[in-house]
């Protein structure tokens, strides 16, 4: 029992510590229902993009947009865990290529101006994503 | 005319192209606009990126005409750029600086000067968005001055020369006030006069100089640009005195088969007369 109070101090000090979760980029996405529309937006113009869409004909659109939601609201900073695959994982073996990751690009930003996203709000969105080209393309 | 004809010839040559290009792998704007000397660029420096829009295994072309008007002269340019596999670029530009009131004033032998410009360019290393190095371009450029009566009275060593540069591009995301900014920056090995309109080598200096030039450019939104441009030019003839230049512009890219560039120039002595400050205008094709 003695040792309660410092217990106790320990637990403070490690909230203490726990930076506060900067979150201004997944409320100025317009959280959960403004994420949900630009995955389903971008996914919209994909499909009609025939640059890439034959990438996505063979796949599981109800559970990429699932898992896209849930990337794009972590890369936010929004309070949602990623329960998909790594992106070195996701793309192994699909060969994309430059000009396709620039094409997915595009029809991102389409989607956040079709939502009236600001664009330096985008900018910090697609620089979080940006990032992650490295593990998407083929090398 | 030789302009026109040329920017005919251009047109042509792109229209023809189009069916065979046309990948687009890469965003809009990062092709840049066309450089007065042909290469991808800004208005009077260039850049590291490559003309149009082509991405790996991918080709990109464009054709562009600019003029610039000052209080007493203009320069019409009119050219075309090739580039495979963002990696090597090579581009042709045909310039004719108009004397104007100087002709009379001097009496001069000729009522303009002119210029073709054969320019190869290969990225090095790095992506202008995306790899942790800035993209890096080396750029050679063979100038050969068309009608060298004036530049050789005025004291001009030879009509042609070859000269060199580096050039470092890169986007910083979100730099200023959440919007991105382009940071372009290059080092140029030439000893030409007024870029080569007047020759290159002088009375005064004809060795080469090393010269520096950048450009800033901030991205309202990927299809409209704002910023500023900077180039650094020798001195070699004695018989006048020859200003560094800037600018400040406006990049429009509606979409990837065409832009605009207007811009204000402070070209500042050119060939004895001073305050050349005037209006830049630039429109490129891209295919």
């Amino acid at each position: 029992m003695r040792c309660l109070p410092l217990v106790f101090v320990l637990l403070l000090s490690a909230c203490a510590q726990q930076p506060p979760k900067d979150d201004s980029l997944y409320r100025d996405l317009g959280a959960m229902p403004g994420i949900t529309r630009i995955v389903e937006g971008m996914l919209l113009n994909i499909a009609r993009d025939e640059r890439i869409v034959e990438r996505f004909r063979r796949i599981d659109i109800q559970r990429l947009r699932n898992k896209l939601i849930e990337q794009f609201c972590v890369e936010a900073g929004g309070p949602c865990t990623y329960t998909g695959d790594s992106m070195a994982e996701s793309h192994k073996g699909q060969n994309v290529s430059r000009s396709d990751f620039n094409a997915l690009v595009e029809d991102l930003i389409k989607a956040m101006d079709s939502e009236g996203i600001a664009v330096p709000v985008q900018n910090r969105l697609i620089a979080r994503l940006a990032v992650m080209r490295g593990e998407v393309i083929e090398h | 005319m030789t302009v026109r004809f040329s920017f005919l010839i251009g047109c042509l040559g792109a229209l023809t192209l189009q069916t065979a290009l046309a990948d687009n792998g890469r965003l809009i704007a990062t092709g840049g606009a066309s450089s007065i000397e042909g290469a991808a660029g800004g208005g009077i420096t260039p850049w590291a990126v490559l003309a149009g829009y082509g991405e790996q295994h991918e080709w990109g072309a464009t054709a562009f005409a600019t003029t610039v008007n000052l209080p007493d002269y203009r320069l019409d340019v009119a050219g075309l750029a090739l580039a495979y596999d963002n990696r090597i670029e090579v581009s042709f530009a045909r310039q004719r600086f108009d004397l104007g009131s100087l002709v009379h004033k001097l009496n001069l032998p000729e009522d303009n000067l002119g210029q073709d410009v054969l320019g190869l360019k290969v990225r090095l290393f790095g992506d202008v968005i995306y790899d942790a190095l800035p993209q890096v371009s080396l750029g050679l450029e063979y100038k050969h001055q068309t009608n060298f009566d004036i530049p050789s009275l005025v004291g001009a060593r030879r009509d042609s020369d070859v000269e060199g540069y580096l050039a470092a591009s890169r986007l910083f995301m979100g730099a200023a006030f959440g919007y991105n900014v382009l940071v372009n920056g290059s080092l140029r090995y030439s000893r030409a006069n007024e870029t080569g309109l007047l020759g290159f080598g002088g009375d005064r200096r004809d060795s080469r100089s090393l010269l520096k030039e950048g450009s800033l450019a901030l991205l309202l939104n990927p299809r409209w640009a704002v910023g500023v441009e900077y180039r650094e030019k020798p001195d070699n003839l004695s018989f006048a005195g020859e200003s560094d230049w800037a600018d400040l512009f406006v990049g429009y890219f509606p979409n990837k088969h065409v832009s605009f560039v207007l811009a204000y120039a402070r070209l500042g002595e050119i060939a004895t007369l001073d305050h050349q400050n005037g209006t830049y205008l630039s429109v490129q094709g891209s295919f």
